[in-house]
């Protein structure tokens, strides 16, 4: 019998090292902690970079205002798991095999019971003269995207004039490249060896398509071109010489033409490698000793190396398992990619380029609408081997996991448009179906997780499967699948509120509309419990003042409103307030703008032109705000709801009335809506916009409504907005009169206030609605629920019951009362606040600024008293 | 009726448990179910009447964002606890005690809480330290 020494002996961890900070090493570490419930394995990781693991998929993410903290994977408490070292910047040198230790930089010697090299790629630039110049960057890591933006940054500066730049690369990665020169506003040239873009993932109609669409985009392609030379001015880059062509005068280059193992540690140890690069492993990922595993890009399997996190994930789990006595083997990767470049959707997926003999290739092209769309079928042209798709790749979560199986039905509806792409006939996935190819999850366990693992929501699959979690493309095909599941299960897919509330907002819509409810108290007695919260107290004051029942501050339901609504303001980081006047339409007279400019100069106010054609004025005390209000109303000024969920603008173009071009007069019709839904509170904020010709100058369809000139009248767009998810809106109708127009907006903003959720806006409400937009179409021009007598008074109510919130506050001494600074010292002003010189205007202090005590002043020294 | 009490001032012989109690302002300068800011021995204090008519003392910063809005939060409950969310980034606090109850993915930081008494229609305050 053991001693209970030699059994504790037997219970202490053995020790993991991972050589390699990338998302395949999170993702081993993830897999391992998740399954060693007994705690038989510790881990050291070491990461080159001076972070933790983070999304490198996303990195481009990096130019569009994401922090790098944001690319942080997963939750950061694993990092405090007591068998979980995270050692950053800390590489490791040298291998020994026979001591079983790694040696790091920092000379220490670490010792391993078992070693995962993940160590991932370098990138490659290839051996052009000048490719060491400043100015030329790779684009791999988080520290890669910060220098490039400094670089482009400080270059602007310097030359006063737009950054020119180039990307030698037109794969994948080069197209990533090119919309992180072109976030940073760079003009931007692609220049591809091969002859057409993303060589290795699109055949040459896609590679075409892909290409116009990327030059509408303002993004210059050159194909068929290679690089002869980079010439320097002082030792910074200057111009770019090709075999062929013109030369090009470029301020910065980006080498992406592909990646390059890092396997130097593994050949020093005399491991296998492999003809080109990449440490030898098994089906198992272990390498020639037993002891060593390779897992991600580094690792050379069935005779290639893959650069898709996908197959690392599968790699990292395979590991995980054999480290505690499993057997997993690799299935052989799926290199399907569906990707947004540049704001282009670009999906590959199986037999993409028709290798197998026999196939049977339907293709739609359509250069007009920018979409080209393949879907490679057995010779029966029943089974789906492939495709290609590009311009539109919505198809491809539905279509993918499909590969190898019957469709069951003509395959050119697959491809036809976004509407049937879901609902294609006879697309019930099998059980082993893999809906996500990152994480390589199949339509049963994610079934499963349902039925048996109790899992009741989107969040709670996404938790319990992985799936989704990492590109992400397949989020539709997996909500659809929880749902179906959910209704199947008898399970009411809940749609409740919050925990004061089991209807949904427009449940509860209704019923307040119905029982003719007025106060806060009456339903949530009648139809919730407790006395609400931050969520369900806001969506019952807007419900309130969406029917029309008084102003938003009178008697209680004062205290359901955010404090933007309370006090008709926006709250801004400092705890000051922005004001924003209506200017309807953006249309303003020279007395109108003085008198902004002098209310702003008055109160020391910062201003600043808005999105929406209006100005905005940034920095005044709540207790200011009375005061700012009356100058502006005594100047014929009112609210210009920015606070609200509400409308807010109508933008439009100048139109007919001065432009050679408008056919209608945009600016008297963007007025007249304006001044129409003013003050209409919404589930959620409400843009317009109006455009006096085609050439769209009011960016109409970025906005929930967007009306277009055309000769015969008004096309009506409807579902766009810019923000998180920018969508387009689509045509709801066209060639209207005006009035037709005016009354099928009523009715769809009306539907929309009516039966929308809780922040949901147009666009999302559209997608949602059972039918889609034909079905809303059918709504409001055909009439065909009923209701559009009914949506038609609710919106004459609306106009008719319309008063300035502004206004009626400062006629209203008991109201004026809430916006003292202090209750018990209205007028001592609150003095948290800092401000200093920007641009020679006010803004907040920073933190530093207000220990270094810098400040120009508080706003109590520059404002009126 | 509305009282005002000056800021520095305690009120004579309502001297309890607690070291000093400071009259801040009447009952019904505060409305229900909802927060107003008060500055209190030159502290700046959040003051919510709730549904039943207690009354609670938390610290006007709002500790995720540093900005002296926390008056200006939507008040309500979570279970039985009485509750305000924070205007900035909607973090929730319970009013009794402080404790952040829901820190929307931050590390929770507890808002500094004072007793309070309802006296005659006046609420007071114990006096805060300096310094929060």
């Amino acid at each position: 019998m053991p001693s209970v020494a030699d059994m504790l002996q037997e219970q202490s961890p053995q020790h993991l090292v991972v050589v390699g900070g990338g998302m395949v090493a999170r993702r081993l570490i993830d897999a391992l902690r998740a399954r060693d419930e007994a705690g038989q394995w510790s881990v050291t990781l070491l990461c080159e970079e001076p972070r933790a693991p983070y999304d490198r998929v996303a990195l481009t993410s990096y130019f569009t205002g994401r922090h790098p903290e944001d690319l942080a994977l997963g939750g950061q408490d694993i990092w405090d798991d007591p068998l979980v070292t995270l050692k950053r910047g800390v590489k490791a040198d040298s291998i020994d095999r026979a001591a079983r230790t790694v040696t790091t930089n920092g000379g220490a010697v670490l010792p391993y019971d078992a070693l995962v090299l993940a160590t991932g790629s370098y990138a490659a630039v290839p051996p052009v003269p000048g490719k060491d110049l400043r100015g030329a960057f790779v684009y791999r890591t988080i520290d890669d995207v910060a220098d490039l933006r400094a670089w482009v940054e400080k270059r602007r500066d310097e030359l006063d004039r737009p950054v020119r730049g180039a990307v030698v690369g037109g794969g994948l990665l080069g197209l990533e490249a090119a919309g992180a020169l072109r976030a940073l506003e760079v003009e931007t040239t692609v220049v591809e060896f091969a002859q057409r873009l993303m060589p290795l993932q699109v055949d040459d109609g896609g590679g075409a398509a892909l290409k116009r669409l990327i030059e509408s985009l303002g993004v210059s392609v050159r194909a068929s071109t290679a690089t002869s030379r980079i010439v320097g001015d002082r030792g910074v880059v200057s111009k770019m010489e090709f075999s062929e062509g013109e030369p090009l005068d470029v301020d910065v280059v980006i080498f992406a033409v592909g990646v390059r193992p890092r396997d130097e540690l593994a050949r020093d140890c005399g491991l296998d490698v492999g003809e080109r690069g990449g440490v030898v492993v098994d089906d198992a990922c272990a390498t020639t000793d037993p002891a060593i595993w390779a897992i991600g890009e580094v690792a050379n399997i069935g005779g290639r190396c893959l650069g898709l996190v996908a197959p690392g994930y599968t790699m990292a789990e395979i590991v995980a398992d054999r480290l505690l006595g499993g057997g997993g083997t690799f299935p052989g990767a799926d290199l399907s990619t569906k990707l947004k470049l540049l704001g282009v959707d670009v999906a590959s997926f199986g037999d993409a380029f028709a290798e197998e003999p026999g196939g049977l290739e339907v293709v739609i092209s359509d250069p007009v609408a920018g979409v080209y769309k393949k879907l490679v079928m057995s010779d029966d042209a029943r089974t789906l081997r492939g495709g290609i798709l590009v311009g539109d790749a919505t198809a491809y979560a539905a279509l993918r996991p499909m590969v190898g199986r019957e469709l069951g039905g003509d395959p050119a509806a697959y491809l036809l448009g976004p509407d049937t792409a879901g609902s294609a006939p006879g697309l019930d996935l099998p059980e082993d179906a893999t809906v996500c190819s990152c994480n390589n999850v199949t339509a049963g366990e994610i079934r499963c997780s349902v039925t048996e693992g109790g899992c009741t929501d989107l969040a709670g699959v996404k938790a319990c499967t992985k799936a989704g979690t990492s590109c992400g493309s397949c989020l539709p095909l997996v909500k659809k699948l929880v749902t179906t599941e959910l209704e199947k299960s008898g399970v009411e897919v809940s749609s409740a509120l919050c925990e004061h509330f089991d209807l949904s907002r427009a449940q509860l819509f209704d019923v307040v509309r119905v029982q003719g409810l007025t106060t806060f108290s009456e339903i949530i007695a009648t139809h919730g419990r407790g006395r609400g919260c931050d969520i369900c107290k806001p969506v019952i004051g807007s419900i309130l003042a969406s029917l029309g029942t008084g102003h938003i501050l009178e008697g209680e339901r004062a205290s359901l409103q955010d404090t933007n609504d309370h006090v008709m303001a926006n709250l801004q980081k400092d705890g000051s307030y922005s004001v924003v006047p209506r200017i309807p339409g953006g249309e303003i007279t020279p007395e109108g703008l003085i008198a902004i400019g002098e209310v702003a100069k008055e109160f020391g106010l910062y201003t600043k032109i808005t999105g929406g054609q209006r100005i905005d004025l940034f920095g005044a005390r709540i207790d200011q705000l009375p005061a700012v209000w009356k100058r502006l109303v005594d100047n014929g000024f009112e609210s210009g709801h920015a606070y609200g969920k509400s409308l807010r603008t109508v933008k439009s173009c100048v139109g007919s009335t001065w432009c050679r071009y408008g056919v209608q007069d945009s600016v008297g019709l963007a007025i007249a809506l304006e001044l129409r839904y003013r003050g209409l509170r919404s589930p959620h904020k409400l843009k317009l916009g109006v455009s006096g010709c085609a050439r769209e100058c009011a960016e109409a369809r970025g906005k929930d409504v967007g009306v277009i000139a055309t000769d015969n009248g008004w096309n009506l767009y409807v579902g766009g907005n810019g923000g998180f998810t920018p969508r387009h809106a689509q045509l709801l109708a066209e060639d209207l009169d005006t009035d037709t127009l005016v009354r099928t907006i009523d009715r769809f903003l009306m539907y929309y206030v009516r039966t929308a959720d809780r922040l949901q806006r147009t666009a999302a409400w559209v997608e949602d609605h059972e039918g889609g937009l034909d079905a809303i179409r059918a709504v409001v021009l055909e009439d065909s629920l009923g209701i559009a007598a009914d949506l038609d008074a609710a919106v004459a109510v609306h106009v008719d019951s319309y008063e300035d919130e502004w206004a009626a506050v400062l006629s209203d001494p008991e109201k004026l009362r809430r916006f003292g600074s202090f209750v018990n010292a209205p007028d001592v002003a609150d003095d948290s606040f800092g401000y200093v010189a920007e641009r020679g205007q006010p803004r907040p202090a920073t933190p530093e600024e207000r220990a270094g005590g810098v400040l120009i002043a508080g706003t109590t020294l520059e404002v009126r008293r | 009726m509305s009282i005002r009490v000056a800021t520095d001032q305690s009120t004579e012989g309502l001297a309890t448990a607690h070291s000093e109690w400071i009259g801040v302002c009447s009952l019904d300068d505060l409305a229900p179910e909802r927060g107003a800011a008060a500055l209190v021995g030159g502290v700046q204090l959040a003051l919510f009447r709730t549904f039943d008519d207690s009354v609670y003392a938390v610290q006007q910063r709002d500790p995720f964002s540093g900005a002296f809005v926390m008056s200006r939060g939507i008040v309500g409950t979570r279970g039985a606890a009485p509750t305000v969310a924070s205007p900035m980034y909607k973090q929730v606090f319970d009013l009794r005690t402080g404790e952040c109850l829901d820190a929307v993915g931050k590390e929770p930081v507890p808002l500094a809480v004072w007793p309070v008494e309802v006296r005659g229609g006046v609420v007071f305050v114990a006096r805060p330290e300096v310094g929060t």
